[in-house]
């Protein structure tokens, strides 16, 4: 009965987790956004700085109507949204925010590539999303997030096999135990590959062009309206979320800190993980969203070959030092 | 349940047990439908169903490790390949009337001849060996990277090698394609170096389409 308490007060806890963070990192990018633009942002939902704006977007969405179009197919076009959207959840399961059971929702032997793996899944949801639309626009955004699947899976993988290799397990609270402040340095390449591809899987500004809104409308997205279409964005949201999680686990030492404050583990995990998810708006606000043509090319020919070479530096100084 | 592990008796069947069965008709349903619906995108969507299925298996036989893995490259990029080669054709909402073919019953044959042949070698291999799902789990990826670079190294090496192979093979294909297509048309034949294999059907056209041009000798980028 304790066990079962206990798995229950943990599945709520990840699942209250899934529901708020990405609604905070859309906030934050509203605020973010608006101040570097030279603008304010939402005002006056809420009262203190527009802070419900989301909470009230979220009852926009809901009182839409559900349309889905004649043409399309209709099973696949209503499962596409729960695709995407599910297997963020999962992924959050296998987390560590602090050390020891019990600031993890699940620890999982195999964890880089659970995550890794159900992260890919999620992808499928576009595409479904896409196909089934029935659009010429949506066929072309599935089509170009099927490219770019392809194109930054492998980089994303070889870089977390570079940092597998340095800790010797591929276990998540593993990885973040052998951690030491010179991996820092050591694996900034695979730090920095990682976090670029994962923004790509993500279909995230520069990386946007499958959802490229002023050529191709919204991609995959072009047909949904209200929930279904807000999931489509929270799903996004919980990328940004689990991306910046998984570059602090694997590269940043999670809940490692210049003091080491014991229980305040947690503590360090969450802002670093705040501090990737205030550079992935930032990259947004930055940089225009690069050509199609261009993202292949800069995987294919700069991404892989550094998270290669990272791999080649992995080895040799894991080799010298033992 | 240990005493169902000890015995190994089929009339009192463990819950990994009767989990393991039901998952495996789920799969193998799903691997029906892939192979039977007209709808060309839904059969790979199926063969989402069936692959993730297998995977549930190995979970099931508590091999995380082969679970993973098996959806990271099954569902992930060859599933997501498969669906990118469908778009690109732009396979239609509904029913395509022509994705049969009237090799049905050559490939059943196939198809249980070769499932026969391998649960028969399974079967034959392994009948006295079980898993026990109680226990440690045998298929952790410490005790499956122990076993393959311990006792399968040659193996795994010599696959890697042909992967190589295959992956040297394509790059080679398609850069010669490309050359094909992005050089000019005099110099076409001398990229090629005339071989009969090279689709320079383009090529050819036009020397039917200008009898009188000359013997066959004339170079065709002359003709044009």
């Amino acid at each position: 009965m304790n066990d079962a308490l206990d798995v229950a007060l943990r599945l709520l806890i990840v699942f209250v987790v899934f529901l708020t963070f990405p609604l905070i990192v859309g906030q934050t990018e509203h605020k973010v956004m608006a101040h570097m633009q030279g603008r304010l942002g939402p005002m006056y939902a809420g009262g203190f700085h527009g802070w419900a704006q989301l909470v009230a977007d979220g009852v926009k969405f809901a009182q839409k109507e559900d349309v889905v179009p004649a043409g399309a197919d209709r099973r696949i076009f209503q499962l596409a949204p729960a695709v995407a959207l599910l297997p963020y959840l999962l992924v959050l399961l296998a987390i560590p925010i602090g050390p020891g059971e019990g600031a993890v929702g699940e620890v999982i032997d195999a964890g880089i590539f659970f995550v890794l793996a159900v992260m890919g899944v999620s992808v499928l949801g576009s595409l479904m999303a896409g196909w089934a639309s029935a659009n010429k626009f949506s066929l072309l955004g599935g089509l170009r997030t099927a490219a770019q699947l392809l194109a930054y899976e492998l980089p994303m993988l070889l870089t977390a096999a570079s940092v597998a290799m340095a800790a010797g397990t591929v276990s998540l609270p593993g990885i973040v135990d052998a951690f030491e402040w010179w991996w820092l340095p050591w694996q900034i390449v695979g730090a920095i590959v990682f976090f670029v591809a994962g923004l790509a899987e993500l279909q995230r500004p520069p990386f946007d062009m499958p959802v490229a809104d002023s050529e191709i409308i919204f991609g995959a997205y072009t047909e949904y309206t209200g929930l279904r279409f807000a999931l489509f964005l929270l799903a996004e949201y919980a990328g940004i979320i689990v991306l910046c999680g998984l570059t602090t686990v694997l590269f940043l030492g999670g809940w490692h800190g210049p003091w080491g404050a014991d229980g305040l583990g947690w503590v360090w995990t969450l802002l670093k993980t705040a501090v990737l998810a205030f550079v992935v708006i930032w990259l947004r606000v930055t940089y225009p969203r690069l050509r199609e043509d261009q993202l292949q090319k800069f995987s294919w020919t700069l991404l892989v070959p550094l998270s290669l070479a990272q791999i080649a530096l992995t080895g040799i100084v894991k080799v010298v030092i033992q | 349940m240990s005493l169902a592990a000890e015995t190994h008796g089929f009339l009192s069947p463990t819950g990994v047990e009767i989990a393991f069965l039901l998952v495996g008709l789920v799969t193998f349903g799903a691997a029906l439908v892939t192979v039977t619906t007209r709808q060309l995108v839904h059969a790979a969507l199926w063969l989402v169903v069936t692959l993730g299925g297998l995977a549930v298996e190995y979970l099931l036989l508590t091999a995380e490790f082969i679970a993973w893995v098996q959806v990271l490259i099954y569902v992930g990029s060859v599933v997501v390949l498969l669906l990118f080669g469908l778009m690109l054709t732009k396979a239609p909402i509904g029913r395509s009337p022509d994705a049969d073919s009237g090799n049905r019953w050559a490939a059943l044959t196939v198809a249980v001849a070769s499932a026969a042949a391998l649960i028969w070698v399974v079967v034959d291999a392994f009948r006295t060996t079980w898993v026990d799902l109680d226990g440690p789990a045998a298929g952790s990826t410490e005790a499956t990277g122990a076993s393959l670079f311990q006792n399968w190294v040659l193996p795994f090496e010599a696959l890697s090698v042909l992967l190589l192979a295959a992956l040297v093979g394509a790059i080679v294909l398609s850069r010669k394609a490309k050359a094909e297509s992005a050089s000019p048309p005099v110099n076409s034949r001398a990229v090629s170096g005339g071989s009969p294999s090279v689709p320079d059907s383009r090529n050819h056209r036009i020397e039917r389409k200008v009898p009188t041009s000359g013997t066959e000798s004339t170079e065709p980028g002359g003709a044009r």
